[in-house]
Parts: C-alpha cells; structure tokens; sequence
C-alpha cells in the first residue's frame, strides 16, 4: 500500500519491517519521530532513554544478545554518544544495529551544523544517505543486512529535509527475525589492548572490503546524461540536482562511506566537467580528490547550510537570482504565551544576572526583551560552566546562575551537578521543571514517570536527585508565584555552597485548555512593565497595551507585574 | 482550475508556529495522494514551532524531485497570517495566487516597541483576504482557522470538495470534527 510518510517515519517503518527487537532514542530534532513512531508497534521495546550515550549501549546490548537494533538521535546527539560508538565499531555487531542521526543543515533547530559523515570516517563505521521517505524505509532495510554481513553498526544519515519531508513510500509486512545465538567470545567483544590491536586490524580490512564491494552496489549508481556535466551527489541534494540538472549525468550516492572509488573514478572519467554537490563538509571531495580524481566541489559550493534547486543553478549554472523579499520586521521564536519559564527569566532579566543557560525551549529566554541568557552550549553544560565562573571570580556566585531544564538535568546536568558538590562550588543551579520534554514535542522522561508507551513507572524526584548527591539547599517554587521564586532565587545566591532551585509547572502546551483570556481596563498608564515579560499575547497595540485573547493562556504573569491593577481576569 | 489540468501545483503554506501549517500540509498530501498524484511535503518542526515565522511546502504533480519550493516557484500562497504573507511574497511566481488570513498576529519585536506591525500589507497583497478567524469563532473555535483557511483553498483551486473534507477529517482527531467541517464550509463560501 503506498503512504505518504515522514522520512522519520519511513526509517521507523523500515526498522519494523525489517523485524527489528529494541529502538533506545534520545529525543532531538529532527530525528525523534523515529523513536516515537516505533513505540507504537507493539513487536518493538521501545525506550526513551536518559541520553543518547546509554541509547546507543542499550541498543550495543541488544544487538549483543543477538537481537536487530535501532538507536536514534540528532547530530549533536551522536557526540554524546561517540564513546560506545567508536569502540562498538571495534567490537561489531550480532544482531544488525544500525544508528539513525539526522543533521541540521541550516541550523533549524539546533546549536551548531557539524557534519555525522566526519565522525563517520573518525569511527570508521558505514554510513547510508536516503535521499526521500521511500529510500528511508529501504535503505533502513539495507543497513541492518550489511550491518550483520559485515559485522559492523551502521550509521543511517538524515538530515532535515529528508527526515522532515512527507513522499508516497510503498509499505510492506514485517518479516520476523529470530535472535541469533548468543555465544560468550572475549576476543571479539572484550576491548582490552590485546584485543583491541587485534580489532583495529580487522576494522581496517572491513572498511577497505566495503569500498571495494560497494562499486557494485545497486544504492550507489549512475544516471546516465549528456556526458558534458557530471555530478556526484548523495541525499536530499540528489533530488534537488536531478531537478535543477535535467541534462546531466549523476552519481547517485547512496552510501557515502567508505566509498566506490572504481565507480567514482569511472563517473568521473565519463564526462567533461565533474562536480561533487553536497551539504556541510567537503567529505566526498576530499576523499575522492585524495584518491586523485579531479572534481570540483566547494570551489563553487558554500559550506554552510542547506543547498537547494535554486542555489544548484546559481553555482553550477551561474543563474542570477531575481526575486526580493520584502522588509518586513522579524519573528523569531518565542516562549510561548502561558510558559512556566517566563517568570524565572523575568526575574534573572530584571536582576541582571549572568545566566549559563541550556539545551531546550528555554533556551529562548536569549531572545529580547527577557535577554536572560549568557552563554549557551551543549546539553548539560550550564552546571560546568557555572563551576567554571565561580571558580575564577569569587564573587561570580552572588550575580549569576545555571538554568537547565528537567529533561537536560536527567540528560547530562546531574554529573554536572555532583562536580560542583565535590569541589565546593557555590553555584546556584535553576531546574526548570516542566514536567516534559519540551521543545522537541513533549516526549515523556524519567521524571515524568511514564515510559515512551505512557505506561507508569518510577518517578524520578530530582529534588531528592539533588539531595542524594550532596546538595542542602533545596527550594520547589512555582515559577508564576513571581514573589516566591525571586526570594528563593534571592536566597540561593546568598549562600556559600552549592543551592538548587527547582521551578516546578507543567508546560502550558500540555494544558490544551480552552481560555477566556486576560483584558486591559482604562486603569492602564502605559508603563509598559508588562511588556518586559515578552509575552507574545501581550501587545503593544495602537491605543496601548492590549492582550490577544487567542494567545492568552490567563497564567496571571501580566497582573503580577502590574502596579495600577489594570489587567483583569481570573489566573488559573 | 482543477487539479487535473495542472502539470504540478506547488503550494506554500506559511503563518506562526502554533497556527496549524503541519496540519493543512498534511491534509493536501493526503487529498493529492488519494487522487493519484505523486506528493512531497516539506515540514518544519522543533524550536522554530515556538511562535516563530513557519513555511511548509506542498508540492503535487508527477515524478516530484526536490520537497522544496524555490523563490518565485510557488503556483500558490497560503498564508495564516497577514505578515506572514508579505514575508514570503517574493516565492510567488508571475502567474501565482495568493489567499491570506486577514488576521494580525503581532511578532516580538512589534510587541516590545523595537519594531512597528506594517499597516499597508493589504494593499501589498495581490490576492484575497480572508477573516478565518472570525469565520473559525463561528464555527466554534478559533483554533479551526486553518479549516476555513482549506475550505477556501479547495474552492479557489477547483478541488473535489467531497475528498478535500474526507482528507481533512481523515487527519484531525474526531472530536473536532463538527467545528472543523462547519470552518471548512464557511471557508469554502468566503471566496
């Protein structure tokens, strides 16, 4: 039956019709549709798992014991995950695992626009590139055979227009895969010196049997043009050569490491000018000009965001481009009208406080007017950073705070967090405790205590969390009581040792209440104090401050900060 | 103009995060599919949901390469919002339409004063305005303006309105779907 899919979804349709046992994600866009898709299969374990480095164990045991794994995560997430991966190439594989990672290119929802196939060839691990939903499902099909005839994890690269684009994908049954024999075997999977020189050895013999069978693969193929321009490109570039190219020869790439080079060298010599179009790193190129083969590649191609049909022809071509776009005053992304967190960074904003922040919504705390934010750059990182300022300024404690959210605490912050008590930092760390996942569409956590199938399980206390690894300060607020969180924010920098403070309140968007929403009355003197919270449903109209009563979420912020009364309505 | 005359249809959909973009995307995939076209869609999800400018890309036709819709590419604009229509202007092409919601949904920097909500973007609009909100209220919730939003779109592009409503109610919980076939009907009398 052909579907219109998600290629997310289309990779989790592959895993399951490919009989896959265990898929361990964490959530990150654009890769967490995988995961939550394949919860809904019930032939499947399905977890959200704390981080994607114990995702990937998880699914290195799987595949241990003889069962067909899917481990899923975004580009960044694959660092944190890079230790088991890089000696899981050592170790290989028993049953097929195979890690999907989806890199952002153009940054759409993420903190930088590194490239998965660098850490790839670091890994020496195979990597299939799909360039729409259908070849989603096949190539996930595909990865996990080669995985288990080659005896190796294999990396399923997306990046977000192949994982975040809908095409017709033709579904088919599951077909069960039984769990192969699990057989104790020390030289194989014991990474100890003696056995890992051993396996170095063999790794390198697979990459280079790999390259050699992969100029016979039918993913890897020629498309035959008029002989004049060739171009060698792999992904959702594919798809925008063919359209802007119509008469050039193509390399279609469908496993983009290690690479055919006898193919490659062949295209190459079929035709008068060659190019290499991909996203991000000169990867291809640099391999293949290494090999001695002349292309052209980021001569002519930028190295940052994503390519397009257009931008093809601007470069290839030399097409001048025509169209202007109107001036017209930005919207970046905003917290949301209701958010828990806008009382917190309304408070650090208003005390001028250094803020290391975090990986989530709250990240948008960065955006004017709040502007609470001082540094941001990888899951967990506010705690260790915060350690590092108190560290170097004595008095770094009274003026600046760690915010991290309760996904990202559970992530990467708690060891975070134990550092800071074993070396008497006298940090303030700020939880803002959601009750979810947040920005990447409310995935549950083991805070929320539901597993990824909703079914109950134990609910992590993060207040006892931050108790068991040393920490007596403690203070649970909720973060609409305004007077409540700044004094124990407040009290929190007072102290000479490590203090949390958990903002505890469920995410607006999980209320899906219908409101009244909140109204100004002529008591309104046009302060504008309302306006420094950065509500998007508090506005600046023309005959003063008005509130959209669609946005409205009635959390009662705006009254709290009015001096004058003038905002009527019922806080809920 | 019906659907079946036209080589391709490229159709972006843009408005705020939270408008419901995703959710009419999707229901024209699955209408086109249904119909026996070759479809690709082209989603934003993640931080620029939060309230930020989003765009999706519908494109219907045969043998669809790229899921991306190209600056002056566009047979056709669908715009939640009015500001938003003006944004993505330039990715219509010389013989496109464009069908906008008159509604205002103010961006940060007009909410903090560093920047004013133009007053002329109807004027600079070529195509049809059109109330889905107020249009939405009367069906019985505001959220269903991108209902009336489709209404109005299946009548501008000649599409089977029995098959339109089937995908729309097809991808929409079934709670909701007296309030959305009554927005759809009022969108689909609005032009």
């Amino acid at each position: 039956m052909k579907k219109l899919l998600l290629g997310d979804f289309a990779v989790a349709r592959g895993a399951w019709e490919a009989g896959v046992h265990v898929a361990a994600a964490y959530p990150g866009t654009p890769s967490t549709e995988i995961t939550e898709e394949l919860a809904r299969y019930p032939e499947v374990y399905s977890e959200w798992s704390p981080n994607e480095k114990v995702a990937l164990e998880v699914g290195i045991g799987a595949s241990l014991r003889g069962a067909r794994a899917i481990v899923s995560m975004k580009h960044v997430g694959l660092n944190v995950a890079c230790d088991p991966l890089f000696t899981a190439s050592y170790t290989g594989v028993n049953g097929g695992l195979v890690i999907a990672v989806a890199d952002d290119p153009s940054v759409f929802s993420s903190q930088n626009e590194q490239d998965t196939r660098l850490t790839a060839v670091s890994a020496k691990v195979p990597v299939l590139e799909p360039s729409d939903s259908a070849e989603a499902k096949e190539f996930t099909k595909l990865a996990f055979a080669l995985s288990e005839k080659y005896d190796t994890p294999v990396i399923l690269r997306l990046t977000t227009r192949v994982a975040h684009s809908q095409s017709a994908v033709e579904t088919e049954e599951r077909r069960e895969v039984p769990l192969r024999a699990y057989e104790k075997n020390i030289p194989k999977y014991v990474m100890m010196p003696a056995n890992a020189r051993v396996k170095h050895v063999t790794v390198e013999l697979r990459t280079e049997k790999l390259s050699e069978d992969a100029n016979d693969f039918s993913i890897n193929r020629i498309e035959a043009g008029d002989g004049e321009l060739g171009v060698i490109c792999s992904g959702g570039v594919y798809e925008y050569v063919k359209e802007a190219l119509p008469g050039a020869s193509i390399l279609k790439l469908g496993m983009v490491y290690p690479l055919p080079y006898k193919l490659i060298e062949k295209f190459a010599e079929s035709v008068k000018r060659c190019i290499v179009a991909e996203e991000l790193a000169p990867h291809i190129e640099t391999l293949v000009k290494a090999a001695g083969i002349r292309v052209e590649g980021k001569e002519i191609f930028p190295l940052e965001g994503e390519f397009s049909a257009k931008l093809i022809r601007e470069r290839v071509l030399g097409e001048k481009s025509c169209a202007a776009c109107a001036n017209v005053p930005a919207r970046p992304p905003v917290l949301c009208a209701g958010c828990p967190h806008r009382g917190v960074f309304y408070i650090l904003s208003k005390r001028k406080l250094s803020v290391l922040g975090d990986i989530g919504c709250y990240t948008l705390g960065a955006v004017p007017p709040l502007s609470a934010m001082d540094a941001v750059v990888c899951m967990g990182a506010s705690i260790g950073m915060a350690v590092g300022f108190d560290k170097s300024d004595p008095e770094a404690h009274r003026h600046s705070v760690a915010v991290i959210g309760d996904s990202t605490f559970i992530h990467s912050g708690i060891t975070g967090l134990i550092d800071a008590v074993y070396n008497k930092a006298k940090i303030t760390v700020i939880i803002l405790d959601n009750r979810t996942t947040g920005m990447t569409g409310h995935q549950n956590h083991p805070a929320t205590g539901r597993t990824i199938k909703n079914e109950d399980t134990y609910e992590l206390d993060l207040a006892e969390v931050c108790r068991a690894v040393g920490v007596r300060r403690v203070r649970t607020v909720d973060p609409v009581d305004l007077a409540a969180t700044e004094e124990a924010i407040c009290a929190s920098l007072a102290e000479e040792e490590v203090s949390v403070v958990i903002a505890k309140r469920p995410c607006a968007l999980l209320a899906k209440k219908m409101y009244r929403g909140f109204k100004v009355n002529d008591k309104c003197k046009k302060c504008g104090a309302c306006l420094r919270l950065g509500c998007p449903a508090v506005v600046k109209g023309k005959e003063g401050v008005e509130i959209d009563a669609s946005l409205c979420t009635e959390c009662g912020l705006c009254q709290k900060v009015c001096k004058f009364g003038a905002i009527e309505g019922e806080a809920e | 103009m019906s659907m079946q005359d036209v080589k391709k249809t490229d159709i972006l959909i843009v408005g705020v995060g939270g408008q419901g973009t995703l959710l009419a995307s999707r229901v024209l995939g699955k209408y086109a599919l249904d119909a026996g076209f070759d479809v690709k869609l082209s989603e934003v999800h993640g931080m620029a949901q939060r309230g930020g400018s989003v765009m999706t890309y519908v494109r219907i036709g045969k043998d669809i390469a790229s899921p991306v819709i190209d600056e002056g590419g566009a047979d056709f604009i669908l715009a939640f919002e009015k500001l938003e229509a003006l944004r993505y202007l330039h990715y219509l092409s010389p013989e496109g339409q464009i069908l906008y919601s008159t509604q205002e949904i103010m961006p940060m920097p007009v909410v903090t004063g560093a920047a004013e909500y133009p007053r002329d973007i109807e004027a600079r609009l070529p195509g049809t305005g059109i109330d889905a909100l107020g249009l939405a209220l009367e069906a019985g919730n505001g959220r269903a303006a991108n209902s009336v939003m489709l209404g109005a779109l299946c009548k501008k592009l000649g599409f089977d309105r029995e098959k339109f409503e089937a995908a729309l109610l097809a991808c929409i919980p079934q709670k909701t779907a007296e309030i959305n076939k009554k927005a759809f009907a009022l969108g689909c009398g609005a032009v």
